[in-house]
């Protein structure tokens, strides 16, 4: 599907479609490693919204006139895109959300309201960034469910016998990520689906780091639910995109009241509009949807393929490079991984190998990711992240050992 | 408070002899290191300040009218900055911590570390001192 329009890869061109790469942090041109918390944008991407406010906007779906309209069209023409983008059966299954945060809120709260109940159970793991435990532990709390957690091992792999051994009648719901976010752990997603339709029990996937490195197809998964952010995408922030079952999604109480959402609405009853739109209440995010539309557009020209390849050749240099520095340990293992690398130095603090390399104009992660209770578990206070993204180089790896070795000569 | 203010302008006529950010932070990294900052039993939860990045433990004592910190952090450039505050507004009088305007840390080009987007405690940390100041003013 995707194989279309793909350019060949040329790393430099690449580059050159992100215009934030050329600027300087710290008087240095600037390292960008922390695309996992969120990626640059393409020019067609900032053009696009640029575009859209100075020659499309209208709130969509109710004008009658002729820019209204165009708006509605573009609107609807990205939904489309996002539809075809992760192979769902239908565009009625793909809502927008502000992020994939708001996604898991809106199944924890809707899904939660109508099929959890006292005594039931929600599964998750213990690699969750805190926006799939969060959501989960306040519907429990709410419905007097018990929330159970599968264990990670030691090279941060998800143990899997014993999950599916907390798979029982009691579990209304499994929610887990993808990838993970702190570890770069790929979930092997497809099999737990499997087994959880088993057992009669649905599944949510947090998508939000698969997406910017895979391609996903949701009728190959068959996952209930999936949810992923456009701002780690390439796209605008604020706008992402929940993926539900219509089966699920039909059942579902609306999760916000408002307009666009209802049919019709009388002080006595209201009746509500149908999918995608029962979820969607109030004037949508239309240039974050239409932004969205853009940069899927470009990573199908990029072509997942591309991406993939040249980002695991990232990975693989990295970790060979890292792992040459005395006292370096990786955080996270796993034979799967995506392009995230987490790591402490000896008994160095995060944030003072963060900051140095700050002022070396590279921009890593430190802290706990959102995932304390994963850190807790390898009782570290946080770790330093370098995440890729297809549009990093080896010469930022370089410039990261630089650093490192920089700061360490410092800090020692 | 024209205490304070000494040596706040003390500690910026020291950084003004560094070269560089490095020869800075190599300098924040030595006081960091150096100080033994904190009595162990005061590293407890009540003393705890908790950063997304790293955390910080203070403790306030009164000795006649002036209050003494003690305080501590697990990452060594906050522990530098905590010894550079600690230098100037412990033993200070209550109502002068109180009132205290900490300019220095911006003319030493530290600023980015007292941002709240850091959330290193050190923002928390310094709320916390002049509370401190300000309960201790009210009680004499």
């Amino acid at each position: 599907m995707q194989a279309t329009a793909q350019k060949v890869f040329d790393i430099d061109k690449i580059r050159q479609d992100f215009p934030l790469l050329e600027r300087e942090m710290n008087g240095k041109p600037i390292v960008f490693l922390d695309s996992a918390a969120s990626s640059q944008k393409p020019s067609a991407v900032i053009d696009k919204l640029n575009d859209y406010y100075r020659q499309g906007h209208a709130n969509v779906h109710r004008g009658v006139y002729q820019l209204s309209q165009e708006a509605t069209t573009a609107f609807e023409e990205a939904r489309e895109l996002v539809r075809e983008f992760i192979n769902a059966p239908s565009s009625k299954e793909c809502i927008f959300v502000r992020g994939c945060t708001e996604g898991i809120n809106l199944v924890a709260s809707s899904y939660g309201r109508k099929f959890i109940n006292e005594g039931d159970a929600v599964l998750i793991t213990a690699m969750e960034h805190h926006s799939n435990i969060v959501p989960w532990q306040m519907i429990c709390e709410e419905r007097g469910a018990e929330l159970r957690v599968a264990p990670v091992n030691d090279e941060g792999e998800l143990m899997l016998d014993e999950l599916y051994a907390l798979m029982d009648d009691k579990v209304k719901i499994v929610s887990l990520s993808h990838v993970s976010n702190t570890l770069g752990t790929v979930n092997p997603v497809k099999a737990i689906i499997q087994k959880a339709h088993q057992k009669g029990i649905p599944v949510l996937v947090d998508g939000a780091q698969a997406i910017p490195h895979t391609q996903v197809d949701m009728q190959e998964l068959d996952a209930d639910f999936y949810t992923f952010s456009g701002h780690k995408m390439f796209g605008p922030t604020g706008i992402g995109v929940l993926y539900g079952k219509e089966k699920w999604l039909e059942q579902m109480p609306p999760y916000h009241g408002g307009g666009e959402m209802i049919k019709t609405v009388t002080f006595e009853k209201t009746t509500y509009n149908e999918l995608p739109h029962k979820f969607e209440a109030g004037t949508p995010d239309i240039s974050g949807v239409i932004g969205l539309g853009e940069a899927i557009q470009y990573i199908k020209e990029v072509g997942y393929d591309n991406i993939s390849r040249h980002e695991h050749e990232l990975l693989v240099y990295a970790t060979e490079q890292l792992s040459q520095i005395e006292g370096l340990r990786i955080i996270g293992t796993a034979k799967d991984k995506a392009s995230v690398i987490s790591f402490l130095v000896d008994d160095i603090h995060p944030y003072d190998l963060g900051a140095i390399l700050d002022k070396l104009g590279i921009a890593v992660r430190t802290g706990h990711h959102c995932t304390q209770p994963l850190m807790d578990q390898y009782g570290i206070p946080g770790t330093v992240r370098a995440s890729f993204a297809f549009y990093n180089n080896r010469a930022d790896i370089d410039r990261l050992v630089e650093g490192i070795n920089r700061a360490l000569k410092m800090l020692r | 408070m024209a205490e304070i203010n000494n040596i706040q302008n003390e500690i910026i006529d020291e950084f003004a002899f560094f070269g560089d950010w490095m020869e800075k932070y190599e300098y924040i990294i030595d006081l960091g290191k150096s100080l033994p900052l904190i009595d162990e039993q005061y590293k407890d939860e009540d003393h705890l300040i908790k950063g997304c990045q790293s955390q910080v433990w203070l403790h306030a004592d009164e000795e006649e009218g002036k209050v003494k910190f003690t305080a501590d952090s697990d990452a060594v450039i906050t522990k530098g900055i905590i010894a550079l505050l600690i230098r100037v507004l412990s033993g200070q009088k209550a109502e002068d911590i109180a009132k205290s305007d900490l300019y220095f840390i911006d003319k030493i080009g530290l600023k980015e570390h007292l941002s709240p987007t850091r959330s290193n405690g050190l923002v928390s940390m310094v709320k916390q001192m002049k509370m401190y100041g300000l309960a201790l003013n009210a009680k004499s």
